[in-house]
């Protein structure tokens, strides 16, 4: 590791003044520090939202939930109010790397590094959340850029999430056997606006929307309505995992099971 | 001594100090004064070294020294088994600098030693040192390596071929199968893998500026192996001024057993700077410098009668062996690989043709099994291909061609003499553990709810005890691979064990102290097994082969039986009895017909305190030593069966049973000999279905990490119903009958599960891992016959 | 610029004078000279490093030491107490979960952190719970069973 700064920020606002240039906000750091240790990332300074009380924590609202940045995947997996609000996003939480990871890792921290086989990505999007920063609200499908690109801008820090709660949903990952990553992730909700489905893993430029699973599960929700429908392994990643058109194939898998197991 | 003797369940000593965090691994020690060396490594498959620019590294902080090739001019890291040519001639060997030399020849291949006060520091400066080189061609792949007018990894080896060697008659094969029934054919890859014991490799190197001795920690599963090969070949260091000491080590699996740079590189540098060096490898290190295992292309096939009687069996291999010759490696594809093609069948004539190849990878070598889950996979599955061509029944293709009870000793074509075996007791009882008359029903159970099912049959047999050094010398061995034990009894009769065997995982000191408690009757609180160390343990071969009880045991038996001899004659003395009548049993000597008896305590002190002894005839002190140099290998056999449904939309697959049978022969402690075959089972599921080492055309390493080379976890198995024969049949030529047990799992595992796979799939062949895709591919392919 | 950590460790006030950059498994080997925390990876996938951190799991190599400001972290050596094996130790000797010990310490601390959890977990749940904890040795076999046994013994 590259020596830095460590800054324990005591609010949003110290970390958004001290997070400028070359340093570097960490949340739970599963992603950074192992990118850190590995020598490919050299930030000046490192600001810990670690100590920021405000950013923890879960929310019932409006039939929804808010979840606070700082919030651990295993407190989002737990969660009564998520288990009972959305319970394939607690699911979701549930199947996030290993407990020690879900421990420390955040929901702030997954959505503002955009992983392309990162799981919350496709839950905010398929959701259709709101990602609230320190400056503004960003709807879910504007936020995801690209490849670990994100909306945010300097100085910018999430603060919280809100998902509407969906009439149905679920999520459903296919490994990568060695990483156990999400080779591919489909997260399917039914919302009283239509049907959403946001695929991660298996894209080039990270988690993007299934349009034409969406249009035949808005007339019909059920796994049957995505008979037929090709995927296109065009824009898919093919690796020593596995081929796009395995993982195009998969997407199709994915997706008849999230609609069956969707509640 | 029932409750701690021979065959039974004694849980391990060593568990509380593992269990505390009180074990010491090698990267747990520090020395006074120690500095810490980081090496810089080629991030090119093949390349001149041009320049190396050290200015800038040398200036900065704690910065002690830095060393490359033409600083460390020492000898060859060796390779210790020389294998001749078809035509007689020796094989190609070039030489192992530590730290290369004008070229660099794999991906990791060490340029540049930084040693540093800190780690921090040497990190940081290792990366300020820059390398010009000048990339040269490369290959890494068998198939690259071979293609006419490949780049030669080494000059002198025309078409990269390293040897080309031979082992049967090839007269008796051609004429067996011109003369054949049937034919079967196959071809297959058998996958490259990574070792990865969970401890890094580490290595401290110490140096004693009183004496001018040496010490060596290193993480290694044969510290006197090491002290021979490094002091002998690389470093010109006398065994009297050289200690290497292998702690508690984190698993080997055959990795550990090798001489590595970077352990003569932190002895010499230590000798250099007057100072201890450390050096701890990061996994993805450890990635690109352990040694590789397996990676072999065959093609074979096994000719049969009307009847399904194996007639002949020819196989051709090329093997990898990376860009230099490891310690082990040139042996592996040869005299652990096709001396096992007859398996536990009676096939009259098998001939075998290896050719070993250079590539621009990281050396390969033994790695659990050796050679043999080569031999047995290629066994197995032409085996089962030859079932399905003759309509026959997997298992009982295999018992047609068992070699009985009633042939053994057992001289197959192949060289080796199997001294024992029952083949169709451990055939009989894993078909029962799996209940393989009730498949049908679990078939038609899995097809109605849209899965398919398959099952397989796997029958191994391995060469253990490695081995009787007058025949492996002859073979080409360099080395001897007898083992020796020592047995100090002190005054008050408590014991001291100093074993050559070297455990990381085996449980030894559990298991020889069970040996020791029963022949000596006394209590295991009173016996310590010492091992690991040059300074105390006399000498030692080390642990590998599945060599540990069969060897070492042996040699430890004969120690003790020394012990009791001489402690007779004393008791004879002290009973004023006749030596003849004098008996030992349960820890007493004991006049025959008289109630005189003496303690093994009382001798102990008599030995050491010796007023009343027979100081003419016998000299005091109680302290015996034998060496053992084994008489054959042993021959452990088996039979593993699995079970497996298939998920036709994805490719996944379920292991929903796995059985295994066993003939170990006698059993020390049948609760580690389990454990052991567990993990054997899950390495051989890992190469079956998960795991697999891939370069890229250009020879750089993709699964260089747990990101892309697929460790299997807890959630990918099942668990595993290991059993041991009802009919065992112990070794006929070591003290202990016993056979061995670390490689079964690994080397019956594979073919099972591969045979189960092609069950389900209706496939010929598919080559490992199966991976989900390739599966799904394969499943869809036969859903598309299906619908024909 | 070292900087002051100061925590408690296995019911111990602790400090040292680190580098920002220390990790957390680095404070623990190496100024504390507590070597039963291993480290056998470095992508943060092989758990032989797991501690607990205020009562949960948390792979010691991904957190810095400085993020471990004013925790309570439990390593391997404060498990027994008073010479005594606690009973998931107990059941990891019983059911012969180890072999060479290395993965062994990360393995007893996930445990303990999934017996918090779930204090009967089923065969599945044992082995789904250590997707994080790579063994070479055991095959994971007499783990899950120690494991299972520990939690009963714990109960």
């Amino acid at each position: 590791m590259y020596n830095f700064e460590y800054q324990k920020a005591g609010s949003v606002a110290d970390a958004a003044k001290a997070a400028t240039g070359e340093a570097k906000i960490v949340a739970g750091g599963m992603t950074l520090i192992p990118t850190l240790k590995l020598r490919l990332a050299s930030p000046s300074k490192l600001v810990d939202l670690g100590g920021i009380k405000d950013l923890v924590g879960i929310k019932a609202e409006g039939g929804g939930v808010t979840i606070g940045a700082m919030t651990t995947h295993a407190a989002v997996a737990n969660s009564a109010e998520v288990k009972k609000a959305i319970p394939a996003l607690a699911d979701l939480a549930e199947g996030i790397g290993d407990p020690a990871v879900r421990n420390r890792g955040t929901i702030g921290g997954s959505v503002a590094n955009n992983d392309p086989a990162a799981d919350y990505p496709a839950a905010c999007v398929a959701l259709g959340a709101t990602i609230v920063t320190n400056k503004r609200k960003i709807a879910a499908d504007d936020f995801f850029t690209g490849l670990f690109e994100t909306a945010l801008q300097e100085g910018e820090i999430v603060t919280s999430i809100s998902f509407p709660a969906p009439e149905k949903a679920a999520y459903q990952k296919f490994r990568n056997p060695a990483s156990r990553y999400a080779l591919v992730g489909v997260f399917v909700a039914k919302t009283k606006a239509g049907v959403r489905v946001a695929v991660t893993g298996a894209g080039e430029g990270g988690v993007f929307r299934k349009k034409s699973f969406e249009d035949a599960l808005s007339k019909n929700f059920s796994a049957a309505a995505l008979d037929g429908i090709k995927v296109d392994a065009k824009g898919l990643n093919s690796d020593i995992h596995a081929s796009a058109d395995y993982r195009a194939h998969i997407i199709s898998v994915m997706a008849k099971r999230a609609v069956a197991a969707a509640k | 001594m029932a409750d701690m003797g021979i065959g039974v369940s004694v849980k391990r000593r060593e568990d509380a100090r593992f269990l505390t965090g009180n074990g010491t691994y090698t990267d747990d020690i520090n020395r006074h004064g120690q500095t810490h060396a980081i090496i810089v490594r080629s991030p090119h498959a093949h390349a001149r070294i041009k320049k190396i620019n050290q200015a800038k590294a040398k200036a900065m902080p704690g910065v002690v020294a830095i060393f490359t090739g033409e600083d460390m001019k020492v000898g060859s890291l060796p390779c210790g088994w020389l294998i001749k040519n078809q035509d007689g001639s020796n094989m190609v060997e070039p030489g192992h600098p530590p730290i290369a030399q004008g070229k660099v020849r794999h991906v990791g291949d060490p340029v540049v030693v930084v040693v540093a006060e800190t780690r921090q520091q040497a990190l940081e400066a290792a990366e300020a040192v820059t390398v010009d080189y000048e990339v040269l061609p490369s290959v890494s792949s068998l198939k690259a390596a071979t293609k006419a007018g490949a780049p030669l990894v080494w000059d002198e080896a025309k078409g990269n071929i390293c040897y080309d060697w031979a082992l049967g008659d090839k007269a008796a094969v051609d004429a067996a199968f011109a003369g054949a029934h049937k034919i079967v054919k196959i071809d297959l890859v058998n996958n490259r893998l990574i070792p990865n014991a969970m401890e890094p490799r580490a290595a401290i190197g110490d140096f004693d500026k009183a004496t001018g001795d040496y010490t060596l920690y290193t993480t290694s599963q044969n510290p006197h192996v090491i002290r021979l090969l490094m002091g002998a070949f690389v470093l010109s260091i006398p065994e009297s001024k050289l200690r290497v000491v292998a702690p508690d080590v984190g698993g080997g699996f055959g990795s550990k057993i090798y001489h590595y740079a970077e352990e003569a590189i932190v002895t010499w540098g230590a000798g250099q700077l007057k100072r201890p060096i450390k050096w701890t490898a990061e996994r993805s290190e450890s990635f690109m410098s352990d040694a590789h295992g397996r990676d072999h292309v065959t093609h074979a096939e096994l000719a049969l009668d009307k009847d399904g009687k194996f007639l002949a069996l020819k196989a051709e291999t090329l093997a990898n062996m990376g860009a230099y010759l490891s310690t082990f490696a040139t042996c592996v594809p040869t005299y652990l690989h096709a001396t096992l093609l007859a398996g536990v069948y009676t096939t009259p004539a098998i001939w075998c043709n290896v050719k070993a190849v250079f590539t621009n990878t990281v050396p390969v070598d033994a790695y659990r099994g050796a050679g043999r889950p080569e031999a047995t996979f290629l066994l197995e599955r032409i085996v089962d291909i030859a079932a399905r061509e003759m309509k026959m029944d997997p298992a009982e293709i295999r018992r047609k061609n068992f070699i009985q009870t009633s042939q053994f000793p057992y001289q197959t074509p192949v060289a080796l003499q199997y001294d024992t075996g029952n083949y169709d007791a451990t055939l009989d009882m894993a078909l029962k553990m799996i209940d393989y008359k009730g498949f049908a029903g679990r078939k038609a159970a899995a097809a109605a709810k849209g899965k398919l099912r398959g099952i397989g049959v796997s029958c191994y047999i391995e060469a253990c005890g490695i081995a009787p050094s007058a025949v492996v010398g002859s073979l080409g061995a360099r080395a001897g691979l007898y083992e020796c034990a020592n047995v100090r009894v002190h005054p008050t009769g408590s014991v001291s064990i100093f074993t050559g065997s070297h455990s990381h995982g085996q449980g030894h000191e559990t298991t020889f102290a069970q040996v020791v408690a029963e022949k000596l009757g006394i209590p295991s609180e009173q016996i310590e097994i010492v091992h690991g160390d040059t300074a105390k343990v006399p000498f030692g071969m080390g642990t590998y082969g599945s060599r540990s009880i069969a060897v070492g045991g042996a040699a430890l038996v004969k120690a003790l039986d020394k012990i009791i001899l001489k402690g007779r004659k004393i008791a004879a003395h002290l009973m004023e009895a006749s030596e003849k009548d004098v008996e030992f049993k349960d820890g007493k000597f004991t006049v025959a017909g008289t109630d005189k008896a003496k303690t093994f305590g009382e001798v102990a002190l008599t030995a050491y305190v010796p007023h009343n002894y027979p100081i003419t005839e016998l000299e005091p002190g109680l302290e015996e030593q034998a060496f053992y140099d084994p008489l054959n290998f042993t021959y452990p056999s088996g039979c593993y069966i699995a079970e497996v449904e298939i998920d036709k939309d994805t490719g996944t697959l379920e292991i929903m049973r796995f059985v295994a049978s066993d003939d170990f022969g006698k059993i020390i402690n049948p609760m580690i000999v389990e454990g052991q075959v567990h993990g054997g089972i899950a390495q051989g599921l890992g190469q079956a279905l998960l795991e697999s080492c891939v370069y890229d055309k250009d020879g750089q390493l993709l699964t260089g990490s747990y990101n892309d080379y697929c460790m299997p976890r807890a959630d990918d198995f099942p668990n595993f119903d290991v059993q041991h024969t009802d009919k065992p049949t112990p070794c006929t030529h070591n003290p202990l009958g016993v056979k061995g047990c670390g490689e079964a799992g690994a080397i019956g595992a594979p073919p099972a599960v591969m045979n189960a796979i092609c069950n389900a799939l209706g496939v010929v062949h598919m080559d490992m891992p199966a991976t989900p895709e390739k599966i799904w591919r394969a499943a869809n392919a036969h859903m598309a016959r299906a619908a024909e | 610029m070292p900087t002051t950590v100061s925590m408690t460790v296995n019911g111990k006030k602790v400090s040292g004078s680190i580098e920002p950059r220390t990790l957390l498994v680095q404070f623990i080997r190496e100024t504390l000279g507590l070597t039963g925390t291993h480290v056998g990876c470095d992508t943060s996938q092989c758990g032989s490093c797991v501690v607990h951190v205020d009562g949960k799991s948390v792979k010691s190599c991904t957190i810095l030491a400085a993020q471990a400001e004013g925790s309570d972290v439990l390593t391997i050596e404060g498990v027994a107490k008073d010479g005594k094996l606690h009973p998931m130790q107990e059941a990891f000797r019983e059911n012969h979960g180890l072999q060479c010990g290395f993965c062994t310490p990360g393995m007893v601390m996930s445990a303990l952190d999934l017996v918090k959890n779930n204090k009967n977990p089923s065969e599945q749940q044992i082995r789904d719970w250590l997707e994080g904890n790579i063994c070479r040795c055991t095959g994971y076999h007499n783990i899950v069973k120690a494991i299972a046994a520990g939690a009963k013994a714990m109960a």
